[in-house]
């Protein structure tokens, strides 16, 4: 047995036990110690399934039939127990609030070490030295409340670094992070891996993201089966992304419009390698070439925000001195750091909580005496999660519950619920039992729930989370269709690219004030409001640096007109 | 509708019953509760509530923490007494096997002497156990709570069960919020005008995403504590657990006497749970 | 019968969850009945739902843990009588744990019967024979009082559990349905 391999799937399938098929066909795979390695793929690719596999989860408490076999360190995981195999492997889960299961952050790390009777002496020492690793040693005391998104990932992480695990590995650690957090992730995964030369897992739909450091190879699986199995230089030029429907890095967008020859020889896997010499010439000539839109006419104001203060508590303020006005029929980003204000913004505008002071006007007109139920009507809200909102099982009921609730008559609630099940592709499902869809499905049977209701203004909270770049394109082109139906849309998001990609306007939040309400090209190669609000420039903006091109802000929005008249043929 | 956004509303401040660990103020609580629950003597009672006030104050407790609590307490007590009276008129007279009427109400109600002594001493009992209570839930800090818990000998999964209600029920309780918001913004009444089906649907509305949205997070949490070794072992230890102090022992002692000397007025004086003035 | 009192991690995450859920809906979610006083508990739906997805301990425990705490946030102390009661109540529920089919996505009219039965013996036994027996040993209440109040709330209980935790179960037994299952219409 080669000692240098740590995990070994040969001729590996598995079927769990309710599905018709295999979920995993015939892995065979091996991963060296000290190695670093992403899985990419389409959701329902299997790459949570083989993540379970490693850790245990499988068949404990997941049960299937496994065929072929997996060794870690030379065992046999079948006749290990997930306890056994929680020494080896530790995994850090998508959802950082399941995740934290301790009062505080100090019992969280601690949580492992506490099952296995150490003594709490031993124990505090213990989290103490992990804590300072991921520098939370300060905030050992605090509650998942008090904590940003990013310091509950870093809780996580210490939290399976406290068992001195040999492999680390990550379910989607960037989901619902904003932007610099997410480089921070990356980063301090990275140097987890530099120091202590753990081997390392990373399953992630954010591609650029995680190549913001080197990883070793990457893995691309697709219904089940590895497909591809490079480094991220032959990857990034080869065709497999694009056909398996996983993001390319922007940049690697833009150097294939500019007709640059994307190969291994210029190293394009990282940002950083890439041989920018080379692609000047064909970057600076493609972006002389692109026509900007005509500038669309100014139209009526539709919903105005001026002076507005709120707090939760009367002591915090949470949002302060917000002024902004939305044009009908724009489509707006609402962006900034976790924690920044943004859902709290759109639950003032809907009415769910009163102003402290200022005032919303809608055509103008203040709104301050409308009701929740009377505001509805005009400014429809979804929120991210559709568990949250859905309340009936069959599609055609839960999106009629709306009407119902207003006494609409019968045939004319038919009538509207057809049209808007049409419009959001949701006829061939019609009598469908809602538990029978997929997430971004559900996504869209609330969005239809809303917009039966036929609101002037709709405000997505997060509306891609989560999604795989296929149906995240799907709900982006849907919401674009409403669009044009004349439906003014608010979106708030962590997603840079859905930003640059689909709102030409971005209104920037951070610490509770508007630090930013302009172009997103502009946004995303300004220094002051990357830093205040926690974002992360755009890799075309490195690019335009490298290329030395010397307007980068319209290099990039060069990019963003181009995209469009692409998508849009 | 206010919304608590922790269960406990705990702060630490610098007084000794705050300094005191979880496990001696779950025992004193524990002792101090069954001694008034055992006892009808209204005199220890008086006597244990007069201390458990002594130390509602020495806890530094402001009266607006506990406003609403009291409020609630006291509609309680009375409506106890009320319907009580209503069911058993004669109950003091049972208890205490003497008669002395004050006067005749209705029908056959007659307010008696017994019955106003064995109400005002139910009264007092319940009230009792309020401040303890209180002292408990406001200076106790709930990262402990488990672990006394499991330290008194409650096995240690149903006390981890304890710690992952406190967990997140500040995180369901956002959830039914924002869930009840946007079944609002859809056109839910949530007024108490609506009739009795139409109550029970709506509350459904409500009640169905936010108890389907909580399976899929148990299957989450149960997962994540698998994946680091919840439930492998006969006993786990507690990071939060604190060693007793001097402190500790005189708070455990004092309560303890207090506990048995209420079982002993009971025993060796009244030779009953009732103590009684008639005879 | 087998293997209902096992328990795992799941039954413990499923017991902490279930009294947070638990206390929110009792102290929130309830809906007056004609009985001045008492209204209709949906906590005890909830109850009936954990104990046949998860079993006795885990809704016995929810249940116990849930009522204990929002008494104790409502009125500074528990009502131990009632709280144990609640508990005992919901710990019968779980018997329904592994009769219906309920995990394989139906909750027909068999599995109905069976579940409100047992749910009614549960109610039965915790508000009729243990809540007033308690409240009398603990708090020396008048006899005659605490059995009617007993009825009533056994009464009640079971309405709330019946409807609310059969509409629950249908609920849920929708969501199980096989994906393959399904074809898409023209
Ligand atoms: N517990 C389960 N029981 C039955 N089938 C399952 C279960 N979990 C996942 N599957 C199925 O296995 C397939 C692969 O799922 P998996 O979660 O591994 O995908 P994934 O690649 O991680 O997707 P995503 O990117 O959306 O997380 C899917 O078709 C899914 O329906
Ligand atoms: N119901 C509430 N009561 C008290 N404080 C709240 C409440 N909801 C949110 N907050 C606080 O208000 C602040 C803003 O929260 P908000 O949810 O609006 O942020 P956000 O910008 O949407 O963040 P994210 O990107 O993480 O979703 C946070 O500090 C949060 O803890
Ligand atoms: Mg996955
Ligand atoms: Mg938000």
């Amino acid at each position: 047995m080669d000692e240098q391999v740590i995990i070994e799937f040969s001729d590996f399938s598995f079927q769990y036990y309710s599905q018709a098929e295999p979920t995993l066909h015939e892995i065979n795979l091996k991963i060296h110690r000290g190695e670093k390695v992403l899985i990419v793929g389409p959701s329902g690719s299997g790459k949570s399934t083989l993540g379970h596999c490693i850790n245990g989860l499988i068949p404990f408490s997941y049960k299937g039939a496994i065929t072929g076999s997996l060794t870690i360190k030379g065992e046999d995981t079948q006749k290990k127990d997930i306890y056994e195999l929680s020494k080896w492997v530790g995994t850090v889960l998508q959802d950082s609030d399941g995740q934290f299961v301790g009062l505080t952050a100090g019992e969280d790390i601690a949580f492992a070490l506490e099952n296995d009777n150490i003594p709490p002496e031993v124990m505090h020492e213990r989290v103490r030295k992990v804590a300072e690793m991921v520098e939370m040693h300060y905030l050992l005391t605090s509650s998942p409340f008090e904590l940003s998104g990013g310091q509950k990932q870093r809780t996580s992480l210490a939290g399976v670094m406290v068992d001195d695990v040999d492999i680390l590995l990550f379910d989607e650690p960037l989901a619902n992070l904003d932007p610099a957090t997410g480089k921070t992730a990356i980063e301090i995964i990275d140097d987890i891996h530099q120091n202590s030369g753990k081997t390392i897992l990373i399953i992630e739909h954010r591609l650029e993201d995680v190549l913001h450091r080197h990883v070793d190879r990457i893995l691309v699986m697709k219904d089940g089966r590895i497909i591809a199995d490079r480094d991220a230089h032959t990857l990034v030029s080869s065709d497999i992304l694009v056909e398996t429907g996983i993001r390319e890095p922007l940049y690697v967008t833009a150097l294939k419009y500019a007709g640059v020859d994307v190969s291994p020889e210029i190293s394009p896997g990282y940002i950083t390698t890439l041989k920018a010499e080379v692609t000047q010439t064909a970057l600076t000539e493609w972006q002389d070439k692109i026509q900007s839109p005509p500038a669309k006419p100014k139209k009526p104001i539709i919903l105005s925000l001026e002076d507005v203060h709120f707090s939760y508590d009367g002591i915090h303020p949470i949002l302060q001195d917000i002024n902004f006005d939305i044009q009908e029929g724009e489509i707006v980003s609402l962006v900034g750091k976790n924690g920044a204000g943004k859902s709290t913004l759109s639950k003032l505008i809907c009415g769910f909580e009163k102003l402290d002071r200022g005032i919303i006007r809608y055509y103008g007109e203040d709104i301050k005496d409308k009701t929740i139920k009377e505001r509805a009507e005009i400014i429809g809200v979804v929120l991210q999660n559709p568990n949250q909102m859905i309340s009936k099982s069959l599609i055609f009921d839960e999106i009629a519950l709306g009407l119902r609730f207003r006494d609409v008559p019968e045939e004319e609630i038919q009538e509207r619920v057809e049209k808007v099940l049409k419009v959001c592709g949701l006829s061939p499902f019609r009598s469908w039992p809602i538990s029978a869809l997929s997430y971004g499905q559900k996504k869209r049977v609330t969005i239809a729930s809303i917009l039966v209701l036929g609101p002037r203004i709709l405000i997505l909270d997060e509306p891609t989370a989560g999604q795989d770049f296929r149906h995240y394109t799907e709900i982006m082109e849907f919401l674009e269709a409403i669009n044009q139906l004349g439906v003014t849309i608010i979106l708030i998001t962590h997603d840079m690219h859905l930003m640059l990609e689909y709102s030409p306007r971005a209104i920037v939040l951070a610490g509770g004030r508007i630090v930013g309400d302009t172009a997103a090209s502009v946004v995303l190669t300004n220094d002051a409001i990357i830093e205040k609000a926690n974002l992360k420039e755009t890799s075309l903006f490195n690019l335009a640096q490298m290329s030395h091109i010397p307007d980068g802000t319209r290099f990039v929005q060069r990019f963003i007109d181009y995209d469009r008249s692409v998508r849009h043929q | 509708m206010t919304v608590k956004m922790k269960l406990f509303s705990y702060n630490l401040m610098d007084t000794f019953i705050h300094h005191l660990s979880g496990l001696t103020k779950l025992i004193c609580f524990l002792f101090l509760t069954f001694a008034v629950m055992y006892s009808y003597d209204i005199r220890v009672i008086l006597a244990i509530t007069a201390f458990s006030i002594f130390l509602l104050l020495k806890s530094k407790i402001k009266f607006r923490q506990i406003r609403t609590m009291v409020l609630y307490v006291l509609i309680f007590i009375l409506t106890n007494a009320i319907i009580s009276f209503f069911f058993s008129p004669e109950m003091g007279v049972e208890i205490y096997g003497t008669r002395h009427d004050i006067c005749k109400l209705y029908g056959r109600f007659y307010l008696t002497q017994e019955q106003l002594f064995y109400s005002l001493t139910k009264m007092v009992k319940y009230a009792s156990v309020v401040p303890l209570g209180m002292i408990f839930l406001l200076t106790t800090n709930p990262s402990e709570f488990a672990s006394s818990l499991n330290r008194v000998g409650t096995p240690y999964k149903a006390s981890y069960a304890v710690a992952l209600t406190l967990r997140y029920f500040p995180d369901i309780q956002r959830d039914y919020r924002d869930i009840s918001q946007a079944q609002q913004a859809r056109g839910l009444d949530l007024s108490r005008k609506a009739k009795f089906i139409s109550r029970v649907k709506n509350s459904l509305l409500i009640v169905i995403p936010l108890i389907f949205s909580s399976l899929d997070r148990i299957e989450l949490i149960s997962n994540a504590m698998d994946l680091r070794g919840f439930g492998k072992g006969k006993s786990r230890t507690w990071y939060t657990a604190k060693k007793f102090n001097r402190q500790d022992i005189l708070a455990l002692t004092v309560s303890a006497l207090i506990f048995i000397g209420s079982i002993c007025v009971s025993v060796f004086i009244n030779h009953s749970r009732f103590y009684n003035p008639f005879i | 019968m087998k293997g209902i009192f096992k328990v795992t991690t799941k039954t413990i995450v499923a017991a902490g969850i279930g009294a947070a859920l638990f206390a929110l809906l009792f102290m929130y979610v309830k809906i007056p009945s004609w009985v001045p006083e008492t209204s209709f508990q949906t906590a005890y739906g909830l109850s009936a739902l954990i104990g046949t997805l998860f079993g006795p301990i885990a809704a016995g425990l929810a249940a116990f843990i849930g009522h204990a705490i929002s008494d104790a946030v409502q009125y500074g102390s528990p009502w131990w009588s009632w709280v144990i009661a609640s508990g005992v109540a919901s710990f019968i529920y779980g018997f329904a744990f592994k009769r219906t089919k309920v995990e394989e996505g139906v909750f027909g009219i068999k599995d109905i019967l069976t579940f409100n039965v047992i749910q009614i013996i549960g109610n039965v036994i915790a508000w009729i024979g243990v809540a007033p027996v308690l409240d009398i040993l603990i708090y020396a209440e008048p006899v005659e009082l605490v059995f009617t109040q007993g009825a009533v709330a056994a009464l009640l209980n079971s309405i709330s559990a019946g409807v609310i935790g059969t509409l629950l179960l249908i609920a849920y037994a929708l969501t199980r349905t096989k994906k393959g299952s399904l074809s898409k219409e023209a």
